[in-house]
């Protein structure tokens, strides 16, 4: 087939298209995930027993909206990625000083923490689970995330599956939040953030395999 | 943006509202750039060019939707050209498949040129296209080619109207999966 015959083809019928469709299906697979995460969360680990309780602490908040912040940008960042040419430098940049604020602020904490109390502040008393409860809990998200790029276009797999692993990460650590009693901000600046790099890092890692479009 | 890139903008949003002849054009033009691009770049396999040019249609096709329109077009158009590319050099240059290197990321400069003289593409996609499932085939026959309305073609072939319009969407997608197979 010459080319001229392929683009009349191509153009022939109807050709309109919406340009919110990446967004919108990125959304739907976010919603699936998370449905998914929420409801292993609510069977296995169950929410922590003084949840009512807990929503008087502004620690409780925090845990659940810095998680979501995360996953916020990286939203952004993964509906972009999915278009061919399109950039993600401003949410990456927010997600960036986000965990730099955190830290901070973990790291003044720890400062003023007397010594024989340090290690309570960051370890906690449970630092093991909460990293693997968050990975576990992201994987529905980035199944779902990444079906979605697949039938998009990301020309980066690699910034793309970064971008959707911290998606799924953001979004498991907002769900596990649900379930967590640690009451420091250290333990969320280390822990929580652990979790949240799990995802993000096997994302980077799987994209340029998995995703592939045509 | 500059002029090309805003002209060649204005034929894609009217061809994303529903406007064909804009789209003819679009496609046209933004073929003659992907040609211009992978006949510098492929100056060791000119005989891969057209047959790239008409995948990189196709995806460009297929995946019309990612534009955003807020996005400036020469980059979505070259990210999608150097996806080609790389996949092409991937199946050429099995070795060094990890290390392929296109060094114009930017793409500033990279698909302003033009090049509307088409060469003999050595893959035939009519010959793909009989392959395909009656269900993906006859669809695409009857609109794409023959020019049928959905409404006409849903009646003809008995299949509803959005089975049809499903069955031209999957159908090109399969086409750009078996063009790519048959490399």
């Amino acid at each position: 087939m010459k080319t001229d015959a392929l683009i009349a083809m191509l153009a022939r019928g109807p050709v309109r298209a919406d340009s919110r469709e990446p967004s919108r299906r990125l959304a739907m697979a976010t919603v699936a995930g998370l449905v998914a995460s929420t409801l292993a969360m609510l069977i296995v680990l169950r929410p922590r027993a003084d949840l009512a309780d807990a929503t008087s602490q502004p620690m409780f908040w925090l845990k659940l909206v810095l998680p979501l912040l995360v996953a916020g940008a990286a939203f952004v960042a993964t509906s972009r990625l999915a278009r061919p040419g399109d950039r993600a430098e401003v949410p990456a940049r927010f997600a960036g000083a986000l965990l730099v604020a955190l830290w901070t602020m973990a790291l003044v904490v720890v400062a003023i923490t007397p010594g024989d109390e340090r290690a309570r502040v960051v370890v906690g008393t449970s630092a093991l689970p909460c990293v693997v409860a968050i990975a576990a809990l992201s994987l529905p998200l980035l199944v779902a995330a990444f079906i979605a790029l697949r039938s998009l276009a990301p020309t980066r797999p690699r910034v793309a599956g970064l971008a959707a692993g911290a998606l799924a990460g953001g979004l498991a650590a907002a769900v596990y939040a649900l379930h967590c009693t640690e009451t420091t901000l250290p333990f969320l600046a280390l822990w929580y953030v652990l979790g949240m790099a799990l995802p993000a890092l096997a994302g980077a890692w799987l994209g340029p395999s998995l995703l592939r479009w045509r | 943006m500059n002029e090309v890139d805003s002209e060649l903008r204005a034929l894609l949003l009217l061809a994303l509202a529903g406007d064909n002849n804009a789209y003819c054009e679009f496609l046209t033009r933004a073929g003659a750039r992907a040609r211009a691009y992978f006949r510098r770049r492929l100056a060791a396999y000119p005989d891969d060019v057209e047959d790239l040019v008409q995948e990189t249609l196709l995806a460009m096709h297929n995946q019309r939707h990612t534009y955003r329109p807020a996005q400036p077009l020469t980059p979505w158009l070259h990210a999608i050209a150097r996806y080609k590319l790389i996949d092409l050099l991937r199946v050429r240059l099995p070795r060094s498949a990890a290390e392929v290197e296109i060094d114009d990321e930017s793409g500033d400069e990279a698909l302003h040129a033009s090049d509307a003289l088409a060469a003999e593409a050595r893959r035939d996609l009519r010959q793909l296209l009989v392959d395909l499932p009656d269900r993906f085939r006859l669809p695409i026959v009857h609109v794409k080619l023959e020019g049928l309305s959905i409404a006409e073609a849903s009646a003809q072939l008995g299949m509803s109207e959005s089975a049809v319009k499903i069955g031209i969407h999957r159908g090109l997608k399969l086409l750009a999966a078996k063009v790519a197979g048959s490399r």
